[in-house]
C-alpha cells in the first residue's frame, strides 16, 4: 500500500481518529491512551501499530514507558490532497458556469 | 475556490454536491447531454476525450488528459428524464470494480438552476476507498477532522 493509501485507512477509524486526538494535546502511554475506551489494552496496541505503520505516531525507545508521540507529517500531506480533489469538483463546476455563460452569449 | 458549491455526506454511503448555474434550466440539462458541451467543461479545462451515448442503457467513458496524468472515468445512463434528471453509473477506471450511482436533479427558479448530485455507494468502504482512490471529495468528513487536527499543531 502507498503512504497516502494508509493514512487514508489509518483515518479511517474513529478510535484510531480519537487516538490521534489525544495525541494532539501531548504524549501519552499505552495506558493512558486506553483509559477513554472501553476496549482492552490489547485492542488498543494494535490500533497504535496501524497508526505508526502509517507514520502518524512514534514511541519512545524505553521498552518498558513507551509514550507515543503524534507526527502531524503525513497529516499535512493529506489535507493537502484532499484540498486537491476538492479543486477538481469545484473547477469542474467553474467550467460548466463559465461555459454556460459563453452559451448563452453566443444565443443573444 | 468555488461560488456556490456545497459538498455533504448525507449518509455512510452518499455524498451530496449541490450548485447553482446562471442559466436555464434546458441548458443546464445540455450541457450535461451532449458531446461537443462536455468535453468543454468536465475535464476541468484540460483536454477531455469524451464517449457517449446518451440514452437509458447507453454508456460513456471520458479521459481527461490532466498535467499530473490521465484519469478515466467510465459509467452507465440508467435513467434520463429530461430536463430534470440524470441517473447514471461512475466508475474510476483506476479503481475498477468499485462502482458508485449519481442522481444529478435540476431544478430552475428565477433563471437559475440548482444542480443536486447524490452519489450512492453500496459500501461505506467503497465510499472512502473512492477517497482514497484520488477521486472524491467525499473525504470531507476526514477532512473537517483533520482540520481541526491541522489547527492544534500548527
Amino acid at each position: 500500500m502507498d503512504r497516502l493509501s494508509e493514512v487514508f485507512s489509518a483515518l479511517a477509524d474513529p478510535t484510531r481518529r480519537a487516538i490521534l486526538a489525544r495525541l494532539a494535546q501531548g504524549e501519552a502511554t499505552v495506558n493512558q491512551l486506553a483509559e477513554p475506551f472501553p476496549i482492552s489494552l490489547q485492542a488498543v496496541s494494535k490500533h497504535l501499530k496501524v497508526l505508526e505503520r502509517a507514520g502518524l505516531i512514534s514511541r519512545g525507545k524505553e521498552a518498558q514507558w513507551r509514550p507515543c508521540r503524534l507526527d502531524a507529517d503525513p497529516l499535512r500531506e493529506v489535507a493537502v490532497w484532499v484540498a486537491g480533489y476538492e479543486r477538481f469538483w469545484e473547477q469542474r463546476y467553474d467550467q460548466l458556469g463559465e461555459y454556460l455563460r459563453q452559451l448563452q452569449k453566443e444565443e443573444r | 475556490m468555488s461560488d456556490n458549491l456545497t459538498v455533504t455526506l448525507p449518509s455512510d454511503l452518499e455524498i451530496k454536491m449541490v450548485r447553482v448555474f446562471d442559466a436555464p434550466r434546458e441548458l443546464v440539462f445540455e450541457a450535461h447531454a451532449k458531446v461537443e458541451h462536455v468535453k468543454h467543461w468536465w475535464g476541468r479545462g484540460n483536454p477531455l476525450d469524451c464517449e457517449m451515448d446518451f440514452r437509458p442503457g447507453g454508456t460513456y467513458r471520458f479521459v481527461e488528459h490532466a498535467p499530473d496524468g490521465d484519469y478515466a472515468f467510465r459509467g452507465e445512463y440508467r435513467e434520463i428524464r429530461a430536463p430534470e434528471l440524470i441517473v447514471q453509473t461512475f466508475e474510476f477506471e483506476g479503481m475498477p470494480g468499485h462502482v458508485c450511482v449519481e442522481t444529478l436533479e435540476l431544478t430552475e427558479e428565477g433563471g437559475k438552476t440548482t444542480v443536486t448530485s447524490v452519489t450512492r455507494f453500496d459500501t461505506k468502504e467503497d465510499r472512502d476507498g473512492m477517497v482514497s482512490s484520488g477521486m472524491e471529495v467525499g473525504a470531507r468528513e476526514s477532512y473537517e477532522a483533520l482540520a481541526a487536527y491541522l489547527a492544534k499543531l500548527s
